[in-house]
């Protein structure tokens, strides 16, 4: 196990280095910041200052060598926008993101699996006709569109939750977060909602799937013959089957919540990384991007892990590592 | 009803007229379609049929496990007396897996891949029983020793997946005996097993049977398989019984066609490099079957009164034949090498 997880780190690191050689790249590709920080109005000596500040004079491998020299010890480079640490500008703003990336994943385990399981074990019944055909809609409609609606409907025209920003926080267990507030909780609603709509919609299907395809095995059968209570049958042998796709699933997603809230993000003016990155990539604040996607990159690969481990504990055909069954 | 001769004892199971039908689109497929059957405590009675011959279905209508769009239209199952085809879910759920329990025929599919088994065991004993975790699972220990599973206490800490197909067999019937039922139906058990540890599986089951006193259904195609191990043998045809009667006295001089035909196709039978003797043509659709006898169509006796449907007639003690014109003295059946 120990070495099956250092192998998987250092498969990891390489995926980063390449992955940081990619978008330094890219990045000096499209447009100069320089023109985009500095006063209009500078004259050239300024401009020269500048570039030089920046460190943008040299050429663009020596660029890369210095920022991987920082990297190594922990330094991804300074705004060029806030001068102050592109690594601790994300970090700040992180928790706000994890928050609605966390409820929005509450959110498709506590929707989405009862819904699954209801709609699989009653296919014929007018509820779970409807519960698939409201899925469809969460898989289809636009993200942004879902949010610009909840707006109107809720903030606008019934007035029951705000539309923008996160709510007071609160420390609680030495975490400090909105969820404990209930104005917080108030404000994280819509947000992780229109956030969680996809994947609720997600988990639906595959718990269906799941479901379907497992209530006419044998071993249902049998531990029907065995006298098992259908609650017990459904709660533990079903539920333990159908929990293997759903648990990878919701993992590999929990990653793309963090990555991609910045839609959600933008429309609920929530102040998070995603928030954080597009308002980078408008002033093409260079280190602030390569910075977000390395720890981005890094999440998932820790989240993959995680998911790894997690399958082999629910299926226990599946053992980590070289030590076969 | 068949048995005169044991007709001072209250039988395990009596099933009478049985008609198990699934409503599809299609049209009403008459799976079973009257059957009646009986099973006396310790005994074991062979269902023989061919694939579709609704044996299973026989087997999960006792059960109570037939689902949409199955049903129970009609006849009796009388367990110690009790009627079942009216008893409530619940009734019918606390019967399962305690009086009356059940062996499949995949052991790869039967047990739930993800639990380990002494929880599948355990489960087994306290959905019936309200016994501490630490007997429960010195009866799962128990059940695994007597089906003949080395070194049971390592064996309950493994999962499905770990053991064999034999071994998981073996698993599934000591989880059928764990709580000494009266009656276990045990569907195909060893077709899917390898000759050898089908020989083995067949031996511990017939041996468990007479030592518990518990009834057994033995369901298969294979009559070489319940020739050696039945007491009595039920040969199905089309959701019908055709015949019935001692093992010994239907193996060495069948009276239907079709059980004769089934005798005739065994291999054993045959001298080496002739063709193998096999029945004409196929089963035919339950959904839609011959008027009158429904092997009419395939069958070498047939004469004009099998376009009425025949009735089950005794032709002597405990015997039972569906037939106008059964394979009879004027011609001795073929096959008279018992096994």
């Amino acid at each position: 196990m120990t070495a099956y997880i250092i192998r998987r780190l250092m498969q990891s690191a390489a995926v980063v280095l390449a992955m940081s050689v990619i978008v330094f790249l890219g990045l000096h590709v499209v447009g100069d910041p320089v023109y985009l920080l500095i006063d209009p109005q500078a004259d050239q000596a300024e401009i020269e200052r500048t570039i030089r500040r920046l460190g943008l004079d040299q050429p663009i491998w020596m660029q890369y060598f210095h920022f991987l020299k920082g990297a190594l010890s922990g330094d991804l480079g300074k705004s060029f926008v806030h001068g102050t640490s592109a690594l601790k500008l994300i970090v700040e703003r992180m928790p706000a993101t994890l928050e609605i990336a966390i409820a929005a994943t509450l959110m498709a385990i506590l929707l989405g699996i009862p819904l699954g399981l209801y709609a699989g074990l009653k296919p014929d019944s007018f509820a779970s006709k409807s519960i698939m055909a409201t899925s469809i809609l969460g898989f289809s409609l636009p993200t942004f569109w879902v949010g610009i609606m909840m707006i109107m409907v809720f903030a606008v025209m019934l007035g029951w939750l705000p539309s923008t920003g996160r709510g007071p926080t609160a420390t609680f267990l030495g975490i400090t977060s909105s969820l404990f507030t209930i104005d917080g909780l108030r404000h994280i609603t819509m947000p992780a909602l229109n956030l969680a709509l996809l994947k609720i919609s997600l988990v639906i299907r595959l718990t269906r799937a799941g479901t379907r395809e497992a209530i006419h095995q044998d071993y249902i059968k049998f531990a029907r013959a065995k006298g098992i209570p259908t609650s017990r049958i459904v709660g533990v042998h079903l539920l333990k089957n159908i929990m293997i796709p759903v648990v990878t699933v919701l993992g590999l997603e929990f990653g793309s919540l963090i990555a991609f809230s910045v839609v959600t993000e933008t429309i609920f003016a929530w102040p998070g990384m995603g928030k954080l990155l597009i308002d980078s990539i408008q002033t093409l604040d260079r280190p602030i991007i390569v910075a977000y996607l390395i720890i981005i990159v890094m999440l998932f690969v820790v989240i993959n892990l995680i998911v790894d481990i997690l399958y082999s504990i629910l299926d226990p055909r599946v053992r980590i590592g070289e030590k076969s069954a | 009803m068949s048995g005169s001769d044991q007709a001072a004892i209250e039988p395990t199971l009596a099933v009478s007229g049985l008609k198990t039908h699934f409503f599809t689109k299609a049209g009403v497929v008459k799976a079973v379609d009257g059957v009646s059957l009986h099973v006396n405590p310790g005994e074991i009675l062979g269902l023989v049929g061919e694939s579709g011959s609704g044996k299973s279905i026989t087997g999960f209508s006792i059960l109570g496990l037939i689902d949409a769009p199955g049903r129970i239209v009609e006849g009796s199952i009388r367990y110690k007396g009790r009627e079942l085809t009216t008893s409530s879910d619940e009734e019918l759920r606390s019967l399962r897996g305690d009086r009356i329990a059940m062996i499949f025929q995949d052991p790869m599919m039967t047990l739930n891949p993800v639990l380990r088994i002494d929880t599948q065991m355990i489960e087994t004993v306290h959905v019936h029983h309200r016994v501490s975790k630490a007997e429960a699972l010195e009866r799962a220990r128990a059940a695994l020793a007597e089906v003949g599973i080395p070194s049971p206490e390592s064996r309950l800490k493994n999962y499905p997946h770990e053991l064999s197909g034999g071994m998981r067999q073996r698993v599934a019937i000591a989880i059928a005996f764990i709580n000494k039922p009266d009656l276990i139906i045990a569907d195909e058990p060893t077709t899917a097993l390898d000759v050898t540890i089908q020989a083995q599986i067949l031996a511990e089951a017939q041996a468990l049977c007479a030592r518990t006193g518990t009834a057994m259904i033995w369901i298969t195609h294979d009559l070489a398989v319940v020739s050696s191990l039945a007491d009595r043998i039920a040969v199905m045809y089309a959701g019908r019984i055709v015949e019935t009667g001692r093992t010994a006295d239907v193996v060495s001089a069948p009276r239907h066609p079709y059980t004769q035909g089934l005798i005739n196709s065994v291999p054993s039978h045959n001298v080496r490099g002739s063709r193998l003797n096999q029945i004409p043509g196929m089963t035919p659709s339950l959904i839609n079957l011959p008027k009158g006898c429904a092997f009419r169509t395939r069958c070498p006796q047939a004469i004009d009164a099998c376009l009425e449907p025949p009735p089950i007639r005794e032709i002597g003690p405990g015997r039972e034949v569906r037939c106008f014109n059964p394979v009879g003295v004027a011609r001795p059946a073929t096959a008279e090498a018992a096994p």
